[in-house]
């Protein structure tokens, strides 16, 4: 099978080029082109998914594997780990720090791929050997022995890339803690000594009705209380105020009950002393029960 | 078909990857890029193997594999160190060694 496939370049291996190399290039320029990194990061891992299929076609059977398992495996899902630690909603900025830029980097892209096709393509390439007889006694054979023999030097050196590289990664993001951290005991008996909140925290949710952690607890008159939301939620004003709700719902209510009732003259003064009687803040608790409904939208 | 065509794929891959690493103003898009112009090299190396009849080429390749993996490694830890220090992936902030 391999003898076959190295000696003649067939018409399916023709088709399979010209299909998947117009793939791999809409995926290397979409990889460039596109403004998120995360679909930046699927795109290279479709073109690198495409190269290790040709990999395979050109009689590296080794090779196409740790394509599949290394790249598109390991190092692309890195990459994409990282994007999400770096945060997936920050998009590339559009604004041009030199002028025109953009532009010059394109026309030398673009005349850097003439240059190299104008290479290759005086070249003498016409006729190619095949692999044939070096992939005789298979193709993992054929590299373990050339590895271990010709080249076991750049292996070694290689072996002692990886733990370099390993030991930078791990200095690099290790950050050093300069106290030493609290014991459980410690931190009960500093917060018995402050004696500002001895018990657990209060739990989130209100009335039974919300127990969502991004909701406050209400207090007995009613006002949000922000001590029962995480404190993240706190500093990102993610915390839904739901404590005109109920006031809301009182007075649709009444709403209904006086239309039904047909009574629209006595529906003005009525929502109004409801809304009077249950608290001051009337205009408040209003317009935070139109932002809730517009965020359940 | 002449296997010549792979090189070609590879020269306008790598020239595609180049101008990624210029056009691109995000770190990690860059790094990426990087990587596109490391795999066309591949499919070159693979490709003269192939021409020449010998598996040198992908020997080659291999080691490009493991180089990158290292590299791919360090580099990510210093984009994560720079977004830390700096709270930007943007290439044009980190334009000076100090904070």
């Amino acid at each position: 099978m391999t003898a076959l496939a190295a000696y003649t370049t067939s018409t399916g291996e023709a088709v399979q080029f010209w299909v998947l190399a117009t793939v791999a290039v809409i995926g290397a320029l979409c990889t460039i082109l596109m403004r998120k990194a995360v679909h930046s990061a699927l795109c290279l891992a479709g073109t690198m998914i495409i190269l290790a299929v040709f990999y395979l076609a050109n009689g590296a059977y080794f090779l196409g594997i740790v394509q599949i398992v290394v790249y598109t495996g390991a190092i692309m899902m890195l990459f994409l780990f990282v994007v999400m630690l770096v945060g997936v909603t920050a998009a590339d900025s559009l604004k041009e720090t030199i002028k025109g830029q953009r532009w010059l980097a394109a026309l030398c892209g673009f005349g850097f791929a003439i240059l190299l096709f104008a290479g290759i393509g005086n070249a003498s390439l016409k006729d190619f050997n095949g692999l044939a007889k070096a992939n005789e006694g298979g193709n993992v054979e054929g590299l373990a022995s050339l590895i271990f023999t010709k080249y076991v030097f750049a292996f070694e050196i290689t072996g002692a890339l990886l733990i370099t590289a390993t030991v930078g990664a791990m200095v690099l993001t290790h950050r050093e803690r300069t106290e030493r951290a609290k014991t459980q005991r410690e931190r009960a008996e500093e917060r018995v000594r402050e004696g500002k909140h001895l018990p657990p925290l209060p739990a989130p949710g209100v009335y039974a009705r919300h127990n969502a952690v991004d909701i406050a607890g209400l207090l007995p008159d009613g006002t949000p209380s922000e001590l029962t939301v995480n404190q993240t939620l706190r500093e990102r004003g993610q915390i839904r105020d739901v404590s005109s709700e109920a006031l809301n719902d009182l007075r649709a209510l009444e709403q209904r009950a006086a239309d039904r009732l047909e009574r629209p003259g006595s529906v003005r003064p009525d929502t109004g002393r409801s809304g009077e009687g249950d608290s001051g803040s009337d205009p408040v608790a209003a317009a935070a029960g139109e932002q809730t409904e517009e965020a359940s939208k | 078909m002449n296997p010549v065509n792979y090189l070609y794929l590879a020269a306008l891959l790598f020239a595609i990857g180049a101008t990624g690493v210029l056009i691109r103003r995000n770190v990690i898009v860059v790094f990426m890029c990087v990587e596109l112009m490391l795999n066309a090299c591949n499919l070159a190396f693979v490709a003269f193997a192939r021409l020449h009849g010998n598996l040198d080429g992908q020997i080659i390749a291999f080691f490009t594999m493991v180089v990158a993996a290292a590299e791919v490694v360090v580099g990510l830890a210093i984009i994560v160190s720079l977004f830390r220090s700096r709270h930007s992936a943007s290439v044009d902030d980190a334009s000076l060694m100090k904070l």
